[in-house]
């Protein structure tokens, strides 16, 4: 058994918006025999728009809280994250107090008001680095037991699982982890000139109709391409893509209906598990064409 | 004409990554590579230069750098390897902190007085609540036809049980420490954010 310090995310909580993606995770943990363990009284990160009421050191110290706990109920245990969002801030935040000895300092004053400290040493990671660089493609693939053949699927990578870090040294411009996942599932990943275009993100809010602009762009590509399905491993792309496909049809006179996944939801259906542990039965945009796999 | 620096110097200091501005060549890699920047007033490129030829209120009041969706793939992209994502994000903070946000520029509205405030107030984010002050942050009637808008959407998350009905949320065990941490936090934060 591998066991990491799980950072939740705000998101993947119970009846939270990517619960679909957190369900699945874990299911496809229990078939790995990977045990996350949750950070205790972990708190939000404040996501990509946090400098907006925080600037930086309250934003910064936000993640420094959850390292501080890990560190404390963990040890040196890497933190993981499933969402692209939580995975950026813990990255972010670890890389400005190696770098700036300042920010080391301050942050350490104001985790000291809540009794805590961190010294920058935890290595945080996404959970895709987890399953290529711990596991690798010849476990995923040994894992198949119903082989997804013939689905095609639109590998939609997104902003933020790819850069600013990238995810094991793939190209920003074209990534090829997320296509090579889909093919280990047994499934085939068409070609997708949007992968790396941005859904919006938590512009999705504010500006919506120029958000759906983008979402429409990126549906009619994969739809171009005889997408059946997009899978994502991005918690704000799988919300955006599927949930505003309704008012993208409304606004542009389209008529998408295309499931959106996650690349842990493809793994636990071709790894042999059912409909619900692949939280399938979550999606707005419902994924009965996959229902012959199940 | 002369230039005046004084804004420049100011932003170089006190704003966060401001002090790279220093180094854009002005290529406009980033401004084209920007996914919502058809809807910038001024692309980041443009927006540096303002910040260098003194501009404060064109660019502190500009709705420009609350279009950016943090997509990072400026940052990637830039040759000079400046840090733009954190630079617009520093200059959208800097217009908050100097009072020159336009009160009605609906991203600065939401992502501080609505996400900010619905973060600190628990320590986790409330999806609920956040939604619903969203739709109502133009009152009531306008509220109701937004909430109408979304309701398939919105209704699809509360099927599958991802959305919970209830906007209340119950704080972390932590809550005061987050608290004083925070505090804290922002006492720091605002002597660098006023240069000293
Ligand atoms: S890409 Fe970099 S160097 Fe070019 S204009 Fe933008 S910030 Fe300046
Ligand atoms: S990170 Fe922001 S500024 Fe940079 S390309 Fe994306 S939206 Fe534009």
């Amino acid at each position: 058994m591998k066991e990491y310090t799980f950072y939740t995310g705000c998101s993947s909580e119970k009846r939270a918006s990517a619960y679909n993606m957190e369900h699945s995770i874990q299911s496809m943990c229990a078939i790995l025999d990977i045990k996350l363990n949750e950070i205790d009284d972990w708190n939000c990160c404040s996501a990509s728009i946090g400098y907006a009421g925080g600037g930086q050191l309250p934003r910064m110290a936000l993640t420094a809280r959850n390292f501080a706990l890990a560190q404390k109920q963990q040890g040196s245990k890497d933190v993981v994250a499933t969402c692209a969002a939580c995975w950026l801030a813990l990255r972010e935040t670890n890389e400005r107090i190696h770098e700036e000895p300042e920010v080391k300092s301050d942050l350490n004053v104001a985790l000291k008001e809540a009794g805590l400290s961190y010294d920058g040493s935890l290595k945080s990671r996404h959970m895709v680095e987890v399953l290529i660089e711990d596991f690798g493609w010849d476990v995923l693939k040994s894992k198949v037991k119903k082989p997804l053949k013939g689905l095609k699927v639109a590998g939609y990578v997104g902003c933020q699982t790819n850069r600013p870090f990238g995810v094991c040294g793939d190209s920003f411009e074209n990534p090829t982890y997320l296509d090579k996942m889909i093919e280990a599932t047994g499934a085939t990943a068409v070609p997708f000139a949007k992968k790396v275009a941005c859904c919006g993100g938590a512009l999705a809010f504010s500006e919506n109709e120029k958000s759906c602009a983008l979402v429409k762009d990126i549906l009619q590509d994969a739809a171009a391409n005889g997408a059946e399905a997009i899978v994502t491993p991005c918690p704000v792309c799988q919300l955006n893509v599927e949930v505003y496909q309704g008012k993208v049809n409304k606004l542009f006179g389209t008529n998408f209906n295309i499931p959106v996944l996650y690349y842990s939801q493809l793994f636990v259906l071709s790894w042999g598990g059912s409909w619900k542990e692949a939280a399938l039965d979550q999606q707005v945009v419902s994924a009965d064409a996959l229902k012959r796999f199940a | 004409m002369a230039y005046d620096l004084s804004f420049a110097k100011e932003v170089y200091k006190n704003a966060e990554m401001g002090h790279w501005i220093k180094m854009c060549m002005q290529c406009g890699v980033c401004s084209g590579s920007c996914p919502l920047g058809p809807h910038w007033e001024f692309g980041p490129r443009q927006l540096f230069q303002m910040v260098r030829s003194g501009k404060m209120d064109e660019v502190l009041q500009s709705d420009s750098m609350w279009m950016c969706t943090s997509c990072y793939n400026c940052i990637v992209r830039c040759p000079r390897g400046l840090p733009i994502t954190h630079i617009v994000h520093g200059l959208a903070r800097y217009a908050v902190v100097k009072g020159k946000v336009k009160p009605n520029q609906v991203t600065a509205r939401f992502a501080k007085n609505i996400f900010w405030e619905n973060i600190v107030s628990t320590g986790r984010v409330g999806e609920a609540a956040l939604t619903m002050k969203l739709y109502f942050v133009d009152g009531l009637a306008q509220g109701i036809q937004n909430g109408l808008e979304m309701k398939d959407s919105a209704l699809g998350m509360l099927k599958t049980g991802r959305l919970n009905p209830l906007p209340f949320r119950s704080k972390i065990k932590g809550f005061a420490g987050f608290e004083a941490m925070l505090k804290k936090a922002r006492e720091l934060e605002e002597k660098r954010e006023k240069g000293a």
